[in-house]
């Protein structure tokens, strides 16, 4: 006998994301999911990112790893308020779902924080398929990793709203095709901009700042 | 590698799609809708579910897998292209303006039980 069921999987995941978003929304609060394989320069990137905003627009990170507390901590350092969740606790999960996000919440003071950045667990596959009610996606790709990687893992590439391409400073010393890793990623999503970042050297951070801070403007806004 | 979360999922869906009034319900086959941009690994996902229906009504079930293409619409020309390649551009126009219409499913779609 068969018995019809016809039922989204991610269901649950998706309606407290909604919720999520929803509760972002009332506070005014933007919220940028960052994702990359594992060392493409996620938290090193954001650490620097945080010291040049400094107090210009209050921020909270929330941190996923399966285990450890380093990102934690050098992210910490720069004085905003960081919360580190271990994916341990949740079954050693690969990404940061909803739930997730909605329990670091509660460690927030959503009403005095204008952005909100979540660093998501190293992984290029699972973080794509779950939203957690977050206004923009990025993805980190460093040039160490290959020029193909956009064309492998399509849905991650195909479902952010900004590209970043980091370690630029690495280019020299490395037979790497910037001009088509850039291309691959836009083949993949045509509209996304793609920042080429080194944070040794501090290239391209001027572009990303720009980009990150109408964002958070224009979600105060609105 | 979230694939036993997602067992998980399937059987608790299947589970509360058993009717009430069978005494003791077998599942022979669980019928699942996955579009092929969905991050899911079908080998992985079927392992993950012989693993988590044992000791269940769904324990030796069948995990049907319907992989669905990925298909979108140009919003220039109207056209209706199925991506391949990671090729995300209109087959006939080449605009990169695309609405995904499917692809990102999963989704279970029935379950079979046994009659006896
Ligand atoms: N040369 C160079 N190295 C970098 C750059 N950014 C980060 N790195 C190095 O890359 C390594 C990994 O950087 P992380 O920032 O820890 O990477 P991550 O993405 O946060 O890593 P996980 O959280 O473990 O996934 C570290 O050794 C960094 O020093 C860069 O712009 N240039
Ligand atoms: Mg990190
Ligand atoms: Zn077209």
């Amino acid at each position: 006998m068969e018995v019809k069921v016809v039922r989204r999987v991610l269901d649950a995941n998706e309606t407290m994301a909604q919720e999520n978003r929803q509760s972002f929304a009332e506070k005014g609060v933007f919220v940028f999911n960052l994702m990359s394989s594992p060392g493409s320069g996620k938290t090193t990137m954001l650490v620097e990112t945080l010291k040049r905003l400094g107090k210009e627009i209050p921020t909270a990170v929330i941190v996923g790893d399966i285990c450890t507390t380093n990102d934690a901590d050098r992210l910490a350092q720069t004085g905003v308020e960081v919360v580190q969740i271990n994916t341990d606790q949740f079954g050693g999960d690969c990404h940061l779902g909803a739930h997730v996000i909605r329990r670091a919440c509660q460690d927030i003071n959503l009403d005095a924080v204008d952005l909100l950045i979540v660093e998501n667990v190293g992984n290029l596959v699972c973080p794509a398929e779950f939203d957690m009610g977050e206004d923009r996606k990025g993805v980190v790709l460093s040039v160490t990793e290959g020029e193909d990687k956009p064309l492998k893992y399509p849905l991650m590439f195909r479902v952010c709203d900004m590209a970043v391409l980091s370690k630029i400073d690495l280019l020299p010393h490395l037979d790497y095709d910037k001009d088509l890793a850039v291309k691959n990623i836009n083949t993949v999503n045509p509209n996304i901009p793609v920042f080429c970042l080194s944070t040794r050297t501090g290239e391209g951070f001027d572009a990303w700042m720009e980009w990150l801070k109408n964002q958070v403007a224009a979600k105060k806004k609105s | 590698m979230h694939e036993m979360g997602i067992a998980m999922q399937i059987v608790d869906i299947a589970k509360s799609a058993i009717p009430k009034n069978i005494s003791s319900p077998r599942v022979e086959s669980v019928n699942l809708k996955v579009g092929k941009l969905t991050a899911i690994v079908p080998e992985s996902l079927r392992f993950c579910f012989t693993v988590v229906t044992k000791d269940t009504p769904l324990e030796g079930a069948k995990l049907n897998i319907e992989e669905l293409p990925v298909v979108a619409l140009c919003e220039e020309c109207a056209h209706k292209s199925t991506i391949e390649n990671a090729d995300f551009s209109c087959r006939k126009c080449k605009s990169g303006k695309l609405k995904i219409l499917s692809g990102r499913e999963l989704t279970v779609s029935s379950i079979e039980l046994a009659e006896d």
